[in-house]
Order: structure tokens, then C-alpha cells, then sequence
């Protein structure tokens, strides 16, 4: 319970963050050129300016900006994101619609980066300054230097192309309409490539604290008292340091939600999957600012979200933490 | 000196070096090896690379020089990296001086308006910058620095807190230094070395973060850029793979190089902590 209170302190004073960043990307936003009308227009094949003003009263755009600031705030609270003129829809109802592709490609690289991260983290720190800590040092910064989209574009050429086995892009084959298992099998099987080129980076960021903290918890005295006491060295990494050990690396996934969100934009580019990071980037390019809004404020949310359950995460690793609140 | 020596002695500071180094003189001898614009047309497109000795590393798509684009985007590359790292890491400083500083509502304000900017996704914003201001080179170059400068921003802050109860600051305040004497003349140059080498991690993901924005078609296209060619490069994948290829190792060795600098410089200062 006590867990829960702390998290849920945490989770309230996002709020204030939440607003200040909605009101400054909204007040950003009255910066570009053209409005949502204007993006309308242009899809119409333009039109007269009596229509634009027309379009403008019903769209609630022909008032001062403060108060256009409090209807966009007042109307969120509603969960009311407002209306895309680009889709035609309602711009909760686009970004629901792209939002599942993106949570599988997060969760499924974060899932491949923590996990390989970690078993390396731990092999270089056993091994350390030796040669499978060389190696695994400097694959892991050689992946830190590497683009991602550029990576994508490469096992697209290796994998998709020369060997053929697994598909270039898209979130399922739509041509074979599979269903059930087949169907989850078809998406996983589209998922492999992306995953892998958003999660690289993390990779190599996991694999370096990893090691660094098995290093800094292997020299601590409980660890030599597990080790008077005759433990096994593979006993003494899996029960007494993974746990300790694992520490900074949850903290990273709360600080790195962000990153991972922005860099599913670019992958999802490049592997033509229809989650929310290519919805931004249609959205600059078609102009259609308020499902950029919208974007904003619900990629804000998934990280206040993602920090919440790492604070649950965290807590239940280190007792010492809900113990002090 | 001691730190020099130090520097020297990690094999893998020293290959930093030598690759940011290639990559300047790259960006330094553009002018002189492919002294015509790197954009212009130069010959018949999709060359594979060594097949023409006049194109070393191919032709693109529209029939423009590889090389001459590798070398003139280098420089654009370390101009975009270096000039956003001097915005990001110049707003940090001040930010997290004053907020280290004063400490109190200046502190809490600041620090709310920092968590706002980390908790939007970084490329998020920097999109929404790119739509609001349109994409030219200098445009870019600021919407890098301004989406990049919340985590100097907490390390300065975080040497601020430190320093600034220690008892050289307490003399100068005994002294009579006003707040900005103090600030600048007396904490800042110590809080300053471990920000200058986070300098080296910012740059490199500058530049990333420009490159994917360029791939994306969203950057300037009338310069010659990596993240353009790799962009352009996507239409012909199939078969001219090279089109894409070459312009991200370019991008790999660039930063590669850029973090293994920052690291060494890390390790040769805080000599301490290479212990582990």
C-alpha cells in the first residue's frame, strides 16, 4: 500500500508537468503557418475566405488564443482530443487506432534490449578486462554509434531482400487474412526487424550500466560474506547481486521511455508499421497540427505511465525504498 | 599533463581521436577535393562504387557524386553537431546555474520546466519545432540544441548544489562578491569540466537525432547531407544498397569517434573512476 501511495505522489506531481507541456507545445503550435482551416482548404482544393471564416467559427479558431487555450485544455479533460481534418476523424479516435502497433514495438524491443543487455552486462563484468569484456564493450559501443534508421535499412537489405526471411515492413500481411494464431505468428514475424533496430541503442546502453553495476555490487561485503559461506559463484550472481544489481537498469527504463517513443517515429518510418511514431511524422507533413497536439499529449502521458510503473518496479526490488516513505 | 599522458594511454581514446580527426579533415579538404557544388549533377546515376575511377565511391540516384556528398556532409554533420551542442550546453548551464544557485522557487520552476522537456520524447518536439519553423539549416541546428539541453542542465545543477556551501564560495561571499562574481567567476569554472565532457555525449546524439530528421526528408535538403543521402538511398534499396550504405558509416565512424573522445576525456579526468 505504501508502495502505491509514493507511486501515486510521483504520478500527481506529473500533472503539473502534463499542463505546462500541453500549454507550451499548444501556444508553440500558434506559431506555424496556417491552421487546421487552411490544412481543410488546401484537402478541398481550396476555397473562398467567407468558408474559411465559416470553418473557423465552427472549429472555435476565430476567438483570442488564451481562450482557445482553455476550450483545447477544458475539452481534454473530456478526453476530447479535437478533430482531424486530414483523416476525417476524431483525433482520439486516429491515435487509438495507431496506438497498439507502437506499445508492441516498444514493449518487444525494450523486452529484447533489457534482456540482452543484461545477460551481456553480466558476461562482461564476469569476464572483466578480458577478452569476451573487450568484445562485448566494444560491439556494444559500435552499436551506440549506429543509426538506427540506417540499421533498419540494412537488415531490410540482409534479411528481406538477399535471404528472405523475414518481411520488409508492414504490420501484417493482409493479402493471406490469417487469423488466430497464424495472425499472431504473421505479426511477430513482422515485428523481428523493427524491434531489433529500435532496441540496439538500448542495447548498448543496458549492456554498459549492467556491467557497471555488477561491478560496483560484486565488491560489496555481502557478496564476500555469500562467498565465505561457500556459495557457488553462479548462486551468488543469480540470488544475491542480479537483484542489486538490476537497480539502475529499471531506473534507466523510466528516464529512456521518451527516447524509445521518439525513435519509434523514425523506425516505424522505415519499416512502414502504422503506429503513432509514423502518425507524427504524417502529421508534420500533411500539417494536421491538431493530431500533432494530440501526439504530444499522449506520448507525454505514456511516459508519466511508463515512470509510474517503474517507480511500482522499483519499489519491489528494494523493500528499503517503501520502508523510508 | 598527467591527464594528457592518461589520454594517451586508452587505446580506445587514442582511435576516437584518430577517427573525429579523419572526419575533420574530411569536412576541412571538401573544398579542395570536390571543389564543385556536391549537389550538382556529375555524371550518369546509380555507379557502383570503385567500377568508375572518377566516381571512387559511385554515383546516386540523380547521377551525383558520392564522395563529394560523404565530404561536404561531413561538415555540415560537425556543424549542426557542434553549434546545437554549444545552444543545448549554453541554456543548460544557465538553467542549472541558476537553479543550483538559488535553489528555492527558482529551483522548483526551473526543474518543472526541465522535467517538461524530458518528459516529451525529445525527436517528439523536435518535429513539432521542425513544423512550427520549417526546416532550414539553421532552424535545425537550434531545434537540436533547444530539444537537448535538460540533461547538462541537471549535471550543472547537480555540481552547483555541491559547490556552492564549500567554503572558497563562503569566502567570496564573506568578501563581498555579489551573486554574479560568485556564480560565474567562482563556482562556474569548477562545476564547468565534468559538463564540457557530457559535451561529447551530446554532440553525438546532435547529430543522430539530425541525421534521422534529414532521412526523414524533414531536415534541409539543399545541402549535402548523410541523413539526406541515406533518405534518398531508400528509393533504390533493392539493388543499390550502397546508395544507403556508405553515408551511415560515415554517420557510424562520426559519432563513434565523437563518444570514444568524450569517454577518454572522462577517464582522463576522473581518474578515479576508471577504476571500475
Amino acid at each position: 500500500m505504501r508502495i502505491l501511495s509514493l507511486a501515486g505522489r510521483r504520478l500527481a506531481a506529473s500533472i503539473p508537468t502534463l499542463l505546462l507541456i500541453l500549454i507550451g507545445v499548444f501556444l508553440l503550435l500558434q506559431l506555424a503557418p496556417g491552421d487546421t482551416v487552411d490544412a481543410m482548404m488546401a484537402q478541398m482544393g481550396g476555397g473562398d475566405a467567407a468558408t474559411a471564416r465559416e470553418l473557423r467559427r465552427f472549429y472555435g479558431l476565430d476567438v483570442s488564443v488564451p481562450l482557445q487555450l482553455a476550450n483545447y485544455l477544458w475539452r481534454l479533460v473530456r478526453l476530447d482530443l479535437g478533430f482531424s481534418a486530414i483523416y476525417g476523424k476524431p483525433v482520439a479516435a486516429v491515435i487509438l487506432e495507431r496506438l497498439p502497433p507502437t506499445l508492441l514495438l516498444m514493449t518487444s524491443a525494450l523486452s529484447f534490449a533489457f534482456f540482452f543487455g543484461l545477460v551481456f552486462g553480466v558476461i562482461a563484468a564476469r569476464g572483466v578486462n578480458r577478452w569476451p569484456d573487450t568484445l562485448i564493450s566494444t560491439v556494444g559501443l559500435i552499436f551506440y554509434a549506429t543509426p538506427s534508421f540506417w540499421f533498419g535499412l540494412m537488415a531490410i537489405v540482409v534479411f528481406s531482400i538477399y535471404l528472405q526471411w523475414l518481411p520488409a515492413g508492414g504490420f501484417e500481411d493482409i493479402s493471406t487474412a490469417s487469423t488466430g494464431l497464424w495472425r499472431v505468428l504473421d505479426i511477430a514475424s513482422h515485428l523481428v526487424l523493427p524491434s531489433l533496430t529500435l532496441g540496439l541503442i538500448f542495447l548498448a546502453i543496458y549492456l554498459r550500466i549492467m556491467r557497471a553495476s555488477m561491478l560496483e555490487v560484486l565488491n560489496l561485503d555481502f557478496v564476500r560474506t555469500a562467498r565465505a559461506k561457500g556459495l557457488d559463484e553462479t548462486r551468488i550472481i543469480t540470488r544475491h547481486v542480479l537483484r542489486n544489481a538490476l537497480l539502475p537498469m529499471v531506473t534507466l527504463i523510466g528516464l529512456q521511455a521518451g527516447t524509445m517513443l521518439g525513435g519509434s517515429v523514425v523506425v516505424e518510418t522505415v519499416f512502414s508499421l502504422p503506429g503513432l511514431g509514423r502518425l507524427a511524422y504524417e502529421s508534420v507533413v500533411q500539417r494536421d497540427l491538431n493530431t500533432l497536439l494530440g501526439i504530444v499529449f499522449v506520448s507525454a502521458l505514456l511516459v508519466i505511465a511508463v515512470n509510474f510503473i517503474t517507480d511500482l518496479l522499483y519499489a519491489r526490488l528494494d523493500p528499503r525504498i517503501a520502508a523510508e516513505s | 599533463m598527467g591527464a594528457i599522458r592518461r589520454y594517451f594511454r586508452s587505446p580506445a581514446a587514442v582511435l576516437g581521436l584518430v577517427l573525429l580527426l579523419i572526419v575533420i579533415g574530411m569536412a576541412l579538404s571538401a573544398g579542395y577535393f570536390y571543389p564543385r557544388d556536391p549537389l550538382a549533377l556529375a555524371g550518369r546515376p546509380l555507379i557502383w562504387p570503385f567500377a568508375n575511377p572518377r566516381f571512387l565511391l559511385g554515383t546516386d540516384n540523380s547521377g551525383r557524386d558520392i564522395a563529394a556528398q560523404i565530404f561536404h556532409g561531413a561538415r555540415i554533420s560537425l556543424l549542426i553537431g557542434g553549434v546545437a551542442t554549444l545552444i543545448a550546453v549554453s541554456i543548460g548551464v544557465m538553467v542549472g546555474a541558476l537553479a543550483g544557485y538559488y535553489g528555492g522557487w527558482i529551483d522548483n520552476v526551473l526543474m518543472r520546466i526541465t522535467e517538461a522537456f524530458q518528459t516529451l520524447p525529445n525527436f517528439v518536439l523536435l518535429l513539432v519545432l521542425v513544423a512550427v519553423f520549417g526546416s532550414t539549416l539553421t532552424t535545425v541546428t537550434i531545434a537540436v540544441g533547444i530539444v537537448s539541453w535538460p540533461a547538462p542542465a541537471r549535471l550543472t545543477r547537480a555540481e552547483f548544489l555541491s559547490l556552492r556551501s564549500r567554503e572558497f564560495v563562503q569566502a567570496g561571499r564573506t568578501l563581498g562578491m555579489r551573486d554574479t562574481q560568485l556564480i560565474l567567476r567562482e563556482i562556474l569554472p569548477n562545476a564547468l569540466p565534468p559538463v564540457i565532457v557530457y559535451a561529447g555525449v551530446v554532440m553525438a546524439v546532435a547529430i543522430l537525432l539530425e541525421s534521422a530528421l534529414a532521412f526523414l526528408r524533414l531536415s534541409d535538403a539543399n545541402v549535402a547531407s548523410w541523413g539526406n543521402l541515406i533518405g534518398l538511398g531508400r528509393d533504390v534499396l533493392r539493388v543499390q544498397w550502397y546508395v544507403s550504405a556508405i553515408p551511415g558509416v560515415a554517420i557510424l565512424i562520426t559519432v563513434l569517434g565523437v563518444s570514444l573522445v568524450g569517454q577518454g576525456l572522462n577517464d582522463a579526468l576522473n581518474p578515479r573512476l576508471k577504476q571500475r
